[in-house]
């Protein structure tokens, strides 16, 4: 019988993110005798959020220096839980800070490791996406201990009610080694609003045709900005982009100014996962639509009947001006709220 | 300043973007329907930390940029003729499998290994770049694997930007979620960077040091270790998604239907 590691980082406010309840989830359906790791500045809080998971014990790594999302201490912490805890199999979820950590810690482990898994069976077949979500896999791999990172948006979250768990503390010694790189805290990108909202149920795409001369010759970059911000406020959607757009924000032509590359969906973007996506004025082409894998509906505003959304990329594509649709779009969703 | 850096980047080559791919089983396992035909880019996001890499060796002089990559050595050589008129690399380059259906670890055992292997490397000066993820394997793994076998624990994924400070220290954009990046000073090399998109574009080509390049780039392909990697994965099935949706086009429709049909569809739960 497998020993299944579930580990877990806490987040800035002592609590566990919903992808990180998503791998719990998805650890407790393995079956096999399931132990919690949690790191983190300090681990109650999140300990007794999960008291009744079913984990024959809880451990833990605590202290000021885990709090912070570092390769040093991260790794430290992981690889002494994971020793702890002497499992065949360690399920984390693939957030930033163990997409970071763990390939590294599996290393010293001498353990395989697979990250992005977007599915994961109760005899440990793994599904993952290869070629920027081009190809579909399912891997299985007969080396132990196993690292398996899993895709946030995979598995329904842990929802136990909270009790109070105890928990075998786990000593890490903090080595100046350890030390050498201090987390100064977040930013966010240049744009005065915050445009990408992973949680939203719609994704607002725009493309390099918001930029470019329309029907009377002219551009409207204003125009453009301005619809395109209403419709991600009165909708409440996150906003990506086409990389010919950022790449022109990027060259400081007279452009979008909220958009970076952090927007970018695509081969060389993003993949995020919404259940709604709009594109407008994106011409659909497969480097662009990769970044679509995990968008469930899929609609288009485009002028050219021909472009590739109209090749069984979109569920509907309106062939109309982007210019005149949203700002009647965004007159009625006004009207709704 | 009078820092310099020995930057080492890791970068694979995959098949242009712009290519259809279509899995076949191959003998060791999956493979690309004719792999060795598709034309062939050096990895987007490694690309993106080579440039990075020039940069940084351009501002500070003294500093020199390595490029290790592992793949078949006649499509390397392809890629290298556009890439080698870019940037002032030397090559480092390994003879064997570049595809995504290797395992991350075998590829960070045999770069890690060419990397010991370059004459005179000075840790204190070593900054390691790759992508944060490749675009065949999409793991975002192998360059973990490849600085613990360095004994590198500054490790970086999702960067966007590196500053050097005055005293020499390493101030680090990360992403993170929600659309944010994390800031983080590291004291100083070696350290592991593995690039999202940073700053800079494609730099642009540049006779002369396309020349230069070339008198050691060639060499370099034609002593290119053959590596053989061992997987400890097996593949269960490996498949192209159902892509095509069935597309409803709407013409000839008002502007004041389409934008109906869609903010209902917008606002609907
Ligand atoms: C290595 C590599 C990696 C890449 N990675 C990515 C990636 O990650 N993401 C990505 O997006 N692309 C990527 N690409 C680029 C991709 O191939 C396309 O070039 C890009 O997606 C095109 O962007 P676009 O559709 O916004 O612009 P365009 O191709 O310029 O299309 C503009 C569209 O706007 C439409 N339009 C104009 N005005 C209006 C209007 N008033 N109303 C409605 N429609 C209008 C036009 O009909 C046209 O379809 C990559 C390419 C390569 C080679």
């Amino acid at each position: 019988m497998e020993t299944i590691l579930f580990l877990a980082h806490t987040e800035a406010d002592g609590g566990l993110a919903k992808a990180t309840l998503e791998a719990l989830e998805a650890a407790r359906a393995l079956g096999g005798v399931l132990i919690a790791g949690l790191v983190g500045a300090s681990v109650e809080a999140a300990a007794n959020s999960i008291a009744g998971c079913g984990a024959s014990k809880i451990l833990g790594v605590a202290g000021e220096a885990f709090g912070e999302s570092r390769y040093s201490t991260d790794a430290a912490a992981a690889e002494a839980i994971a020793q702890a805890a002497n499992a065949t199999v360690i399920v984390a979820a693939h957030t930033s800070r163990w997409a970071r950590a763990l390939p590294g810690v599996a290393q010293r482990l001498g353990a395989a490791v697979d990250t992005h898994v977007a599915a994961l069976s109760a005899d440990l077949k793994a599904t993952r996406w290869y070629y920027r979500q081009r190809i579909e896999g399912v891997i299985e791999r007969a080396a132990r201990p196993r690292v398996i990172l899993l895709d946030s948006g995979c598995a329904p979250a842990y929802a136990g009610a909270p009790g109070a768990a105890a928990v075998e503390l786990v000593n890490v010694e903090i080595t100046p080694a350890l030390q050498r790189t201090r987390v100064i805290g977040k930013q966010a990108p240049k744009a005065e609003q915050q445009t990408i909202r992973p949680d939203a149920a719609i994704l607002f795409v725009a493309g390099a045709g918001w930029t470019k001369k329309q029907k009377d010759g002219q551009t409207h970059v204003a125009d453009a900005g301005k619809l395109i911000l209403d419709f991600i406020g009165s909708a409440n959607s996150s906003l990506g982009s086409s990389k010919s757009l950022v790449d022109l924000s990027g060259e400081g032509q007279a452009v979008l100014p909220f958009l970076s590359h952090l927007n970018q969906v695509g081969q060389t973007g993003s993949t995020p996962r919404h259940p709604k996506g709009l594109a407008t004025c994106c011409h659909g082409e497969e480097p662009h639509v990769v970044g679509w894998r995990f968008i469930k509906e899929r609609r288009a505003v485009n002028l050219d009947a021909n472009c590739g959304w109209a090749r069984g990329k979109a569920d509907v594509l309106y062939v109309a001006d982007a210019f005149a649709v949203i700002a009647k779009v965004n007159e009625l969703l006004k009207a709704k709220s | 300043m009078a820092n310099s850096y020995q930057v080492v980047v890791c970068g694979g080559i995959v098949p242009d973007p712009l290519q259809t791919l279509e899995p076949v089983a191959g003998p060791a396992g999956p493979a690309l329907k004719n792999e060795m035909m598709l034309p062939a880019v050096l990895d987007p996001w490694a690309g993106h930390a080579l440039y990075e890499a020039a940069a940084l060796a351009r501002k500070f002089p003294g500093s020199k940029v390595y490029l290790v990559s592992l793949a078949p050595k006649a499509k390397l050589q392809q890629v290298m003729m556009t890439i080698a008129q870019r940037v002032p690399l030397e090559l480092v380059a390994l003879d064997g499998p570049g595809g995504g259906f290797t395992d991350s670890a075998e590829t960070a055992a045999a770069l890690a290994g060419a990397i010991q292997g370059i004459a005179g490397l000075d840790r204190s000066k070593l900054l390691l770049f790759g992508g944060w993820e490749s675009a065949s394997r999409g793991a975002g793994s192998t360059m973990q694997m490849v600085a613990e076998r360095l004994g590198i624990v500054d490790q970086f994924q999702g960067v966007d930007e590196l500053q050097i400070g005055e005293d020499g220290s390493l101030r680090i954009l990360e992403r993170v979620e929600g659309g944010q990046h994390q800031v983080s000073v590291c004291d100083a090399p070696p350290a592991l960077l593995g690039w999202a998109t940073g700053n800079l574009g494609e730099p642009a080509n540049n006779a002369q040091v396309g020349m230069q390049n070339m008198r050691t780039i060639m060499p370099s392909l034609q002593k290119a270790k053959p590596t053989q990697l061992k997987s400890g994965i097996a593949f269960a099935s490996v498949a192209l998604p159902k892509l095509q949706r069935e597309t409803r086009i709407v013409k000839d429709a008002s502007v004041d239907e389409i934008a109906k049909e869609i903010a209902d569809w917008a606002a609907a739960e």
